[in-house]
């Protein structure tokens, strides 16, 4: 149990620390390597509390894909961003501001939510006897059909308008033919020339 | 529950040993290593001449086309771990909506072929 408590402490305050750095460092490369390392103590964080399907799919698709991404688009944008974050911190009490009320929302369903649990128990992150990944195939798919079908649909969505919005068209697109490469024969490729001297050819 | 975190008990520790090794690597260099900095030595080196512009450059929109249509696909993985494990459960239901959810997939699939989007050029 202290293991338990003692891991939560060290994922919860490397998180919040380098959740600070993303929004402190200087190079917007540094912040996204900074919110890769909060991704990765999130997934810790959601580990301990059950949810080992979430915790993956956060280091899957949000490690793996989604800071990529965003690396690709710092790298894309030509802006100075050292001048573009110059007296950023200055905006600290407009977001310490939200943050509070944010903070103040959440001890309000915290305080809210342990009441009920003496009379209305919370239902568990893990259902008993069964995997955080068989549980939600049991309903995603079958009860739950029109949310997965919509995200279906999102992702088409998705591909097609990236493709339409980025795609730069070539009008010489080097593909390579096999079956022409394999019909070329000899007489095709080489040619003997009979040079006379000092002509040249 | 706590049957469930033991079982990535050795995912913390090998999580602990890469903390010390990293940090060892980091802190041993400040003590063991020379360390005499100059401003030419800190300059960045470009073939003898002095640096001609900034270090970061423009990425070619193309990068950001391939990791968006990986995002997309690594999330339709994402959708077919629970499923696998849950397919003795779904049943046949279950098994053609996720043969409908692919198909609109390869709808998307087919046009990214046909428009060129996996063409690097």
């Amino acid at each position: 149990m202290t293991l338990t408590s003692l891991a939560f402490y060290l994922f919860a305050s490397v998180s919040v620390a380098s959740a600070f750095m993303v929004i402190a460092a200087r190079n917007p490369v540094y912040s996204v390597l900074f919110l890769i390392l909060t991704f990765f103590n999130s997934a810790g964080l959601f580990i301990l509390m059950g949810a080992e399907f979430l915790a993956l799919i956060l280091v899957v698709v949000y490690v793996g894909a989604v800071a990529v991404l965003f690396l690709f688009v710092v790298m894309m944008l030509d802006i100075d961003f050292a001048e573009l974050s110059e007296g950023f911190l200055q905006y600290l009490p407009i977001g310490a501001t939200v943050g509070l009320i944010l903070l103040l929302e959440l001890l309000l369903v915290f305080g809210a939510s342990s009441r009920l649990a003496d009379s209305n128990p919370l239902p568990r992150a893990t259902p008993e006897g069964m995997t955080n990944a068989e549980a939600l195939g049991r309903v995603l798919y079958t009860d739950h059909i029109y949310y997965f079908q919509a995200a279906g649909a999102i992702l088409l969505v998705a591909m097609i308008g990236a493709i339409v919005l980025t795609l730069v068209k070539s009008n010489n697109p080097r593909r390579q033919n096999i079956a022409e490469q394999n019909a070329r024969t000899k007489e095709d490729g080489v040619a003997l020339v009979d040079v006379k001297p000092g002509q040249g050819l | 529950m706590q049957d469930l975190l033991s079982n990535y008990y050795p995912i913390l520790i090998f999580m602990a040993l890469a903390a010390v090794i990293t940090l060892a690597l980091m802190v041993v260099p400040l003590f063991a290593a020379p360390h005499n900095p100059d401003s030419e030595k800190n300059a960045p080196y470009e073939c003898g001449f002095e640096a001609f512009d900034d270090a970061r450059m423009k990425f070619d929109v193309k990068f950001y086309l391939v990791a968006i249509l990986f995002i997309i696909f690594d999330l339709e993985v994402a959708f077919l771990f629970p499923w696998a494990v849950a397919f003795g459960e779904v049943g046949l239901f279950g098994f053609w909506s996720m043969m409908f959810f692919l198909g609109v997939l390869t709808i998307g699939f087919a046009y990214e072929w046909r428009k060129g989007a996996l063409d690097w050029d």
